[in-house]
Formats: C-alpha cells, structure tokens, sequence
C-alpha cells in the first residue's frame, strides 16, 4: 500500500493512474452489472445511477453553499456571529454601494448592447459574400481569455501626455485628430464603461453566433411570404426575423449576463478596482483574500448568488418553454 | 492560504509582521517559536527592531531573511552635475532644490512618481506617507500610529500627508514626463523613474529594489546612469530608514525545520546567498560582507540598514490589519492622488475601517 500511496518518481506515478484507472472501470462495471440484475428493486436502480452524482452535488455544491452563507453572518476571522452586520455595511458603505450600482451597470448594459450589436451584425451580413469572414473576425475576441483581452484593452486606453510619444491607441487616435489626451481609466462612470466596452467586445461575438444560426433556421416560406406581401426590409426584420429567433434571443440575453455578473478579470487586471470600478466578484476577492474580511467576502458572494438565480429560472424556463413549442 | 486549506508548509516565507500576528493568531497549535540557535544568531547579526517585528506577545515565531531600504531619492548623477546641483541634507535642501529646479527648468518637473501596481495599487503612496511620517512626527509617534495608539487621522498624520502633498499633490513639482498630478494614479510604480533618463524629471522617492526596473544599459552607480540618495531627514543627523523585509515562520515542530530556520539567519547563508542572487538582495545581517553585494545601490541599502545611528522602522503597511495595510491605505491614498480627495477626509476614512479590537 505504501507504494502505492507515497508515489515518489515518475514510474511509481504512472502505475498509480494505471491501478487508479482500472479501479475506476471496474468499480463502473460493478454498477452497471448491479444495476442490470433482473431481480433487482427500482429503488435500487435509482440510487445506483443517481447517487454518485448527488454526493458529488452534496459535498461540491450544496455543503460550501451553506457555508458561504454561514459564513456571510459571521466576523472578518470567521470565529464569531456578528448577526446582519454585514449585510448593513455592504448596503450603507459608501464605496460598496458603488460597487453595487456598477454591477448593476453592467448587468443592465452588457447583455443588452452586446445583444444588439450581435444581432445585428448578424442581419447585416447575413447570406453576404463576405459572411464567413466577417462573422470570424467577430467571434475571434471569444478565443482570447479574457485577461488577455484585459491586457490589450489596457494598452490601447494607456494614458501619456499629449507633448510625448503615445503608447494607447486611443490616445494616439486623439493626439492625430489634435485633441488633448484623455486618462480613460481614471473617472467614475466613464471609467466603469471604458471597462463594460471590453466586456461587449467579446460578447458580441458569441450572440452573433447563436443569432445567426437561429436567423439561417427560419423557414425560407415564411420569408417568401412576407415578400409577396411586400414587407419592406426594416418591417420584416421587426415582424419577422425578431418574433422568430425570440427564444434565441432571451437564451443569449440571459447567458451574456450570467457571464457579466461573474466577471472579475477584466476589472481586476485593468484597474485592480481602483477609481471607483470594483463590482461584486471583484470585491468579493479582494475583501476575502488581500483584506482578510472573510465575512463580507462572503457577504458580497452570497449577493452574487442572490442575483443569479432569478436569470438562472428565467434561463430554464425558456429553454423548457421553447422545447415544448417544437 | 494553504494554510487555511489544512496543508501548511514546513516553514513559510512571510512578507509583512501583520501575516505572522494573523498566523499566530488563527492557528496557535502550527505555528512554533524560532529555535535557540536561531534566537542567538537574531540577536548577534541583527539590529533589535527586527526581534520586535518578529515577535508576537512575547513570542518570537518570525526570523528575519532578506531586506531592503525605501529611503531613497533616485537621480541622474550627470544631471546634477551638469546643473551644479549637491545632493540635499535636510528636508528644507529637499525643497529648495526641487524650487531650484523649477526655476532652472520652467519645462519640466522635478518630480516623478507612479502608484499603479494592479490589485496593489497605492503602496508606492504609503510609502512616501511613511517616510515623512517617520521624518515629521519622528518614531515614537510612527509606532503609536502602528499599533493604532493614536487615530489614524490624528494631526501629525495629517500633518505628515499633508507634507507629501506639498511634492505629489504640487502641479508645479509632479508629474515629470507623465502628465498632470492625476497621471500619478494611473502610472505604473516600475515606469514611474524613468523619465528621469531623458531629462524630463529630476527625482524619484522609490527603494532599493526599483534598480531592477531600469533598462538593462543603465547603470547604476555614483558615477553612472542613475543612482539614489537617502530621503534626507528634519536635519542632518536625523536618519530615518523606513525598510521591509521578509521573515521565515516555522509551521512545524520538528529539529530539521528549527535547523533550516537557524541557518537562514546565519552570516554564511546571507554570504551565500548574495553571491547567488546578483543585484537586489540584501539583508539585515551585520555580518554580511558588502563585498559580496554586487551592486551600489544595494551596498547603500546595506549601509543604511546596519548604520547604528539610522533609526530603522518597518513598512507601516505591512504592520497594520491587512483591512487597513493592504486595503482602505492603499485606496484612500489612491483617491487622494486620484481625485483630490481632502487630506482630513481620506485619513478619517481609513479610521472609521480600522478593525475593532
């Protein structure tokens, strides 16, 4: 067993995994051979194909869940019950309160600008020549990791003065249109949208993705029917490019905007929150791991969870509903 | 954070006091007292202050490893030279110089300065905060203000920023080759110095470590490319030197551990390891040949850190609740900078953050 256990050099490692996998195959094999008796009772069935997975949820998911929220009630160190404490301080700090209004900035803003340039772009180029290159150069930001994209953003707002060399592309951009330089970075609230605009600048690539393949779905006769019926460009895309990707739309809607309330890189890698553009995931960090105020880390990660949810239902219930259409 | 994780290391390496207090604090049954060789070597090698910050209610669990000096003013050596130009001894020479560079140079500033540093953005701030405070408020009221004797935004703190503000909040000072006051915020603490290349800017309050962060050809040297002098105090004999270093926290009991603890504060380790390491390690340890330290400025650095007259004291930050060191003092001072923020504003800010006993 030692040998197994206290695996030192590379031989001993990749016999572990061989004996690690066999265990696995044949732990499987058990279950399913169990599983597939004649004899056996339903709810013997049932715990063998289902229990796995709800222990995993139980220990990965549910356990830390209850206590982040256990935790949420309790001081920076985590030994004592301060009660709603807080909760009080995140609702009346007056930097936190910052923090919550340009996380609602961004939910409101990403999801909905995002959505709408993607859509149409995808109209736009819809059955063009240029299609497949021009849907590739908008999805590509999707391929760069977000700290990547952070990193070039940065750059391109990076600030000197207008007498010097410029770095920022914006800047430069400024300096040949004879305009003073501008610290992009610096003021609330423009800072907080320089910072959304990145945001947008990778997510429209994947809503125009998913719009334009449910825009290619839509049944060619009802498309010629509304020509015959002489529908001017604008009436169809409104009466029925619209309608007929709706579910699409609120799918892309809603996952742009679960994505934007977990964003974290993007503020910490540019700003590290400073002047006034933390929001919640990006506090939470800094609260639980640089300040040591584990409570209110977990305070703000509890929020977080608090204001997923409801787009999560919402989420569901539409696929639900659209699949019930077909 | 492994730590927290229930899978500590043998023996830590630990950057700021604070983190030992919360380590001894939080897990009282790992954490272990610095062995008896090791306590002889401290107390031979190393100058008393870092005992103290190593210690804990009594205790001793943090033995000193490496150091270095924040003191420092950088410049350009052929610049003063060039403008006849001697290097201040007194806080009121530090001003007089730079209102005689003003007035030498109508386009340029005589300071630079840059704060940025990602998540840790502001520290540069703290530290000419510090700095001054320890050179207009002297230590005794530098280390009340540590262990919050006195409020965070008592008068000689305000005092103290205030100072600060009259070269980083002073438009006719800041920002040499980087913009307005504002550009402070948002230059990055490694490309703050730079300007002073090309002439644009004359000094530059930044440690010892700042001379990894010039171009490769530049050298550093009295008589190079670039070099500093020490941050000069009320009057010449006043010498205060703010530092930081790093210290090893043994997490197990064992006699190996205690060993390698004891080793690390020994002279023939710091020997050996300067001679490894090259330019921008020093320690604190007396008997550390400067000969072995490669380069000037940190044969400087190593001066200040051992002179018996200097006064050392260690970065207040890293001594504060992380809520304040490497929290509302880091973002406070940014928006100082930033947004102009009043000075008695920010500092009861800071206050009103400070944790409850």
């Amino acid at each position: 067993m030692d040998y197994l256990l206290g695996a030192d050099s590379s031989t001993q490692k990749l016999v572990v995994m061989v004996v690690a996998i066999l265990l696995f195959v044949g732990v499987m094999a058990l279950v399913l051979f169990v599983a597939e008796l004649p004899k056996m009772p339903r709810w013997a069935t049932v715990v063998f194909f289902l229990g796995p997975a709800l222990l995993l949820i139980a220990f990965g998911l549910v356990y830390p869940a209850i206590n982040t929220v256990l935790s949420s009630f309790k001081s920076p160190n985590l030994q004592e019950w301060v009660g709603t404490d807080n909760y009080v301080e995140v609702f009346t700090n007056p930097s936190m309160r910052r923090v919550l209004l340009n996380t609602l900035l961004w939910v409101l803003l990403v999801p909905t600008v995002s959505t709408a340039i993607g859509l149409v772009y995808a109209v736009l180029v819809d059955r063009t020549r240029f299609e497949k290159l021009a849907k590739t150069l908008v999805f590509l930001p999707m391929a760069i990791s977000m700290v990547g994209a952070s990193i070039i953003w940065k750059f391109v707002y990076d600030f000197k003065p207008a007498s010097r060399p410029q770095t920022g592309l914006a800047n430069q951009f400024l300096v040949w249109l004879g305009l003073d330089t501008q610290q992009f970075l610096l003021n609330w609230p423009w800072n907080t949208l320089f910072l959304i605009a990145v945001m947008v600048w990778i997510q429209a690539g994947f809503a125009m993705t998913v719009l334009s393949a449910s825009i290619k779905a839509i049944p060619d006769d009802i498309i010629e029917a509304a020509k015959l019926d002489g529908a001017s460009n604008f009436r169809m895309f409104r009466s029925v490019t619209v309608p007929s990707i709706r579910p699409a739309l609120v799918v892309v809607l809603t996952t742009v905007a679960m994505a934007t309330l977990k964003v974290f890189d993007i503020v910490y890698s540019m700003t590290g929150g400073n002047f006034g553009t933390s929001i919640v995931a990006n506090e939470f960090y800094i609260q639980t791991f640089r300040t040591a105020q584990r409570g209110v880390g977990a305070t703000l990660a509890v929020l977080l969870f608090v204001m997923v949810v409801p787009i999560v239902v919402y989420n569901v219930r539409q696929m639900k509903l659209s699949e019930e259409q077909r | 954070m492994r730590l927290e994780s229930g899978n500590a290391p043998d023996i830590a390496y630990v950057p700021q006091p604070g983190l030992i207090e919360r380590i001894a604090n939080d897990f009282p049954d790992q954490i272990t007292e610095v062995g008896e060789q090791a306590q002889s070597n401290i107390d031979e090698y190393y100058n008393e202050a870092w005992r103290g910050y190593g210690t804990v209610d009594d205790t001793l669990y943090g033995a000193p490893l490496g150091a270095n000096a924040k003191s420092f003013v950088w410049y350009s050596p052929a610049a003063f030279e060039e403008n006849g130009y001697e290097i201040p001894e007194t806080w009121d020479d530090l001003m007089a110089l730079s209102d005689q560079i003003v007035s030498d140079h109508p386009d340029v500033k005589p300071w630079c300065a840059g704060i940025e540093s990602g998540g840790a953005t502001g520290w540069p701030a703290t530290d000419w905060v510090e700095d001054v405070m320890l050179r207009t408020a002297g230590p005794e009221a530098y280390d009340q203000w540590v262990e919050h004797e006195i409020p965070f935004d008592d008068p000689q703190v305000v005092e103290a920023v205030d100072t600060v503000g009259e070269i980083l909040r002073n438009p006719d000072y800041v920002n040499g080759g980087l913009g307005e006051v504002q550009s402070i915020a948002t230059t990055p603490f490694g490309e703050a110095g730079l300007p002073i290349l090309d002439g644009s800017c004359y000094l530059h309050r930044q440690a010892s470590f700042y001379q990894a962060n010039w171009p490769e050809d530049v050298t550093v040297a009295e008589d190079g490319d670039v070099f500093a002098f020490f941050l000069p105090g009320q009057s010449a004999e006043d010498r205060p030197v703010l530092g930081a270093g790093e210290f090893t926290v043994a997490l197990a009991d064992r006699p190996e551990v205690a060993a390698l603890q004891a080793y690390l504060t020994s002279p023939e380790w710091s020997n050996e390891k300067a001679k490894v390491s090259g330019p921008g390690w020093v320690s604190a340890n007396s008997e550390l040949d400067p000969a072995n330290l490669e380069s000037p400025i940190d044969q400087l650095a190593y001066e200040l850190l051992t002179d018996e007259d200097a006064t050392f004291r260690f970065d207040a930050s890293d001594l504060m609740p992380a809520a304040v060191g490497a929290g509302t003092f880091w973002t406070e001072m940014t928006d100082w900078i930033a947004s102009g923020k009043d000075t008695q504003e920010a500092l009861s800010a800071i206050e009103s953050s400070w944790p409850a006993e």
